[in-house]
């Protein structure tokens, strides 16, 4: 027997595989549908440098319900079992789809526009088709798109996937006026899910996620009519990520390969020049004698061999300067705290920004921000709230390396007890977040992301351990006050009682003096 | 029969002016804008000495300073003002009260202690720093002994004031109580005051009239002598002159009852006036056992520790002292004073106290 060889289309592989990009089951594929739309939306307005403003609503699907009563299978309908059939809507005011795109944008797996060297959210062109993907086959039903760039025409399209092929297909487009000059992106689609056990984490995701966008207005509708609205509590936007070329520590072979096809240039030094980050004239030269590689070589001339070598050359050279940060777009301590302030309520907020620094050529900075007291509840354990670029992460907290490196400090040093209530936020952002895997939930232990993190813990410890110290020093001499105001008088009461004086002596002298004692 | 005119009356005087001057010297120094302190001795045990001279314990020249400056002293501090002023009231509506009772009323006035230790140390403090017990602000403890005898008293206390009473006239003997304590002595026909350790032969020698047989006071000690009891022994061998013979166990728990009573003892070193030197033990003594071939008890191991610890003390340096702890090592027995039983209920009054207390008044 012949065994039957045969190729899958990209979608077909995601379609098969959908445990990796987070769809394992219908609680994990609610909420992995909801958070990959709305990190979409986000980048969206990021984009354009305004502050986001996300509508999602999340309803049962009646007409779903309907087919199903009248095929008779009403159980669900009364034994209110999950997973049922659920509508998800998401509108965003972000920078719209151009027309030509909005089919393979939404209906095609691993197309995208952050596939360049810039920090967003999302990287894989996965995550907005595949919640489509998700929805289509659970209960093949189109998906509605429409988007605006801010033009004269707003285009609305019923799409499906054609999963085999990884193409879209168009089932209707509508093109209407734009008069009021709307822009942004509204998605809308069935999915099979069950938001019964979803819900918490939902919640909780949506929080965290006002927590490290507190410029973004984000609403939510469940299910059940309840509403959840999130404020913005500032309208300042972080500077958004530059675009960046590829750092020499960070290339393969194949990005190599694929420079050369693409390549204007004739010679090794330009080469080296514009297709790399911080490249310079001298370093090129510098560089290129080190590899033994000859500085008017034309590109597209380099042999196998040479290519390889540049590239292990590369890793081994130390005259590159290290990545800079201007692709970055890190929270920045003013929004980090505006967020804290606004969604935990704390009594204290300790922050503290690292300087950008790299793990094999991929820049990246921590923040970190310790928060104490006020409304942070007070757990058996400290709350360690996550993000990286900006997204909560909310599976596998005890395989991340920030929990590893909590669960390592001695905490007694910075005056913390274990009775306190703190929660420590830790978030990285970089052009390539080291994420263990594909489902991007934690942090993998880097010795200089460890580095960072630990670091940046320390000090913002610090910074809670000076408030602590001070309350505590305040606290005490509040006492001491209320101690003599307490004593001092009833002295002077029995002595006057025992000495048989009329009136009381005076003694707001030597109260005022305790006062006085307490400011310096 | 002797009439007498007590001091407690001016005693009681001389107690309420000073507290009423510790009340102004805080006054005062709070007028002139100062924290208000004090000064008093040490209690440490450091600073307790023997006296020779006096013939107790005493506290050394070291003094410590309590100051409402001080956060840590101005709770103790006000306690002790509080108490102050307390003693005072009680002395001026002539009421008395015990510790129990201290403890409790400091509760009125937010000044409340943390526990009846805490109560009675500052107790201590205000006797240190005024310099007189606390049977003198009318605080009692509530542990009492009793005396018998011909003496006349007359109360002080109120409602009692002027009232005289002998105290033959009640068999089980009278209370050293507050009324007694602040009495005055009117006459007495008694030369001698006999202290006993126990309530069993203190009822014996009433039985058998040893106040009138041996002319004597009978006064009940009930174990370790209350300061009250060492005080009122005090009084009536100052106040009346009277010789006081004390008879005890013959071992050395009995031995330390007596000493107390003659020479104090350190937890009472910033005290005066609760010692009586010329007090004499008589009784029982180890050699007594040989002597009179007493049913005995081997001494235990703790009681020979104690012994040792006795032979060390400067208390103990006198010549009867030395040789009886010498002969209770060497017997290695203890008698109790109940032990003359073996010899008829009488025998202790009919020998042995007549023989005890002919070498006593030779002494």
């Amino acid at each position: 027997m012949v065994q039957a060889f045969e190729e899958i289309s990209a979608a077909d592989f995601f379609y098969r595989n959908r445990d990796i990009a987070g769809f394992t089951n219908p609680t994990r594929a609610i909420f992995s549908s909801m958070r990959e739309l709305v990190e979409n939306s986000l980048d969206a307005a990021d984009q354009l440098g305004i502050p986001s403003d996300i509508y999602i609503r999340l309803s049962h699907d009646y007409e779903a319900m309907k087919v199903e009563a009248e095929e008779g299978n009403l159980e669900n309908e009364f034994t209110g079992l999950e997973p049922r059939v659920y509508r998800l809507r998401i509108a965003d005011n972000g920078s719209g789809v151009p027309a030509r795109h909005i089919p393979s944008a939404f209906g095609q797996v691993l197309f995208g526009s952050k596939y360049k060297l810039k920090q967003a959210r999302g990287t894989f062109g996965l995550g907005g088709t595949m919640a489509l993907l998700y929805g289509q086959i659970t209960t093949h039903k189109p998906a509605l798109v429409e988007s605006s760039t801010g033009g004269a025409r707003r285009y609305k399209y019923r799409l499906m996937v054609d999963i085999p092929r990884n193409r879209p297909i168009i089932l209707d487009r509508k093109i209407t006026l734009n008069k009021e000059g709307w822009r942004g992106t509204i998605v809308e689609f069935s999915l099979e899910g069950d938001y019964a056990k979803a819900m918490s984490r939902i919640l909780e995701y949506l929080k965290q996620t006002a927590l490290v966008n507190p410029y973004a207005n984000i609403t939510f509708i469940d299910p059940r009519g309840r509403l959840y609205k999130f404020t913005r509590a500032t309208s300042k936007v972080p500077s958004p990520p530059k675009e960046t070329k590829p750092h020499p520590y960070g290339v393969d072979v194949e990005t190599i390969q694929r420079l050369i096809r693409i390549t204007p240039y004739r010679n090794m030094v330009d080469f080296m020049k514009n297709h790399f980050h911080r490249v310079g004239e001298k370093t090129a030269h510098n560089f290129l004698e080190s590899a033994g590689i000859g500085k008017t070589i034309n590109p597209k001339r380099l042999s196998q061999e040479r290519v390889v070598r540049l590239v292990k050359t590369m890793k081994r050279f130390r005259g590159f300067l290290p990545p800079d940060a201007s692709c970055l777009s890190p929270i920045g301590e003013e929004l980090l705290e505006t967020g804290i302030l606004k969604e935990l309520q704390p009594e204290f907020v300790a922050l503290c920004q690292r300087q950008p620094s790299t793990y094999s050529g991929h820049p990246f900075i921590v923040e970190v921000a310790i928060a104490y007291g006020g409304n942070i509840s007070r757990r058996s354990d400290m709350v360690l709230y996550r993000f990286a670029n900006r997204i909560p992460l909310l599976y596998d907290e005890a395989s991340d390396v920030a929990w590893k490196i909590i669960k390592r400090i001695n905490w007694r040093r910075y005056k913390v007890t274990a009775d306190m209530a703190i929660a420590i936020l830790v978030h990285i952002c970089s052009t390539k977040v080291p994420y263990k895997t594909v489902g991007k939930e934690f942090i993998a232990d880097r010795p200089e992301v460890k580095r960072e993190i630990r670091n940046g813990i320390r000090e913002a410890a610090r910074q809670l351990q000076h408030f602590l110290t001070k309350r505590e020093h305040v606290e005490k001499e509040r006492k001491r006050l209320s101690t003599f105001s307490k004593y001092l008088p009833k002295i002077a009461k029995f002595s006057t009682e025992l000495s048989g004086k009329e009136k009381p002596p005076d003694i707001r002298k030597l109260l005022m003096s305790v006062k006085k004692y307490e400011k310096s | 029969m002797r009439r007498v005119k007590s001091a407690a009356l001016e005693r009681k005087k001389e107690v309420a002016t000073t507290l009423e001057n510790f009340g102004l010297n805080l006054y005062e120094q709070m007028e002139k804008g100062v924290f208000p302190s004090i000064k008093m001795p040490s209690r440490s045990t450091e600073n307790i000495y023997y006296s020779p001279e006096l013939r107790q314990y005493i506290l050394g020249e070291r003094r410590v300073r309590r100051s409402a400056r001080n956060i840590r002293h101005i709770r103790p501090f006000t306690q002790l003002v509080w108490t102050a002023y307390f003693a005072h009231e009680l002395a001026k509506h002539r009421k008395t009260s015990t510790l129990r009772d201290v403890y409790y009323s400091a509760q009125a006035y937010e000044v409340a202690f943390k526990d009846q230790p805490e109560s009675n140390n500052i107790i201590t403090d205000l006797e240190t720093v005024a310099g007189f017990a606390r049977e003198d602000f009318n605080v009692f403890p509530e542990e009492r002994s009793a005396i018998f005898g011909d003496l006349t008293i007359e109360y002080t206390v109120p409602g009692y004031e002027g009232r005289q009473l002998n105290l033959t006239s009640h068999p089980d003997g009278v209370m050293i109580g507050p009324a007694l304590t602040s009495a005055e002595f009117v006459k007495t026909g008694a030369d001698k005051v006999i202290a006993i350790e126990k309530g069993g032969l203190f009822t014996r020698f009433v039985e058998e009239q040893v106040h009138k047989k041996f002319n004597a006071l009978l006064v009940l000690t009930a174990g370790q002598a209350p300061r009250a009891t060492r005080h009122f022994i005090h009084r009536l061998n100052k106040e009346l002159k009277l010789p006081v013979c004390i008879l005890t166990d013959g071992d050395p728990w009995g031995m330390h009852i007596a000493m107390v009573i003659i020479s104090g003892s350190a937890n009472a070193a910033h005290l005066r006036d609760l010692t009586t030197p010329d007090a004499k033990w008589s009784g029982v003594w180890a050699s007594d056992i040989v002597k009179y071939k007493l049913p005995s008890d081997p001494l235990t191991n703790v009681d020979v520790k104690r012994l040792h610890e006795l032979q060390r003390d400067p208390r103990y340096k006198g010549k009867l002292w030395q040789r009886e702890t010498k002969k209770f090592l060497k017997i290695r027995k203890k008698a109790e004073q109940e032990a003359f039983s073996r010899y008829g209920l009488t025998y202790i009054v009919d020998e042995y106290l007549p023989a005890k207390l002919e070498a006593f008044e030779q002494s």
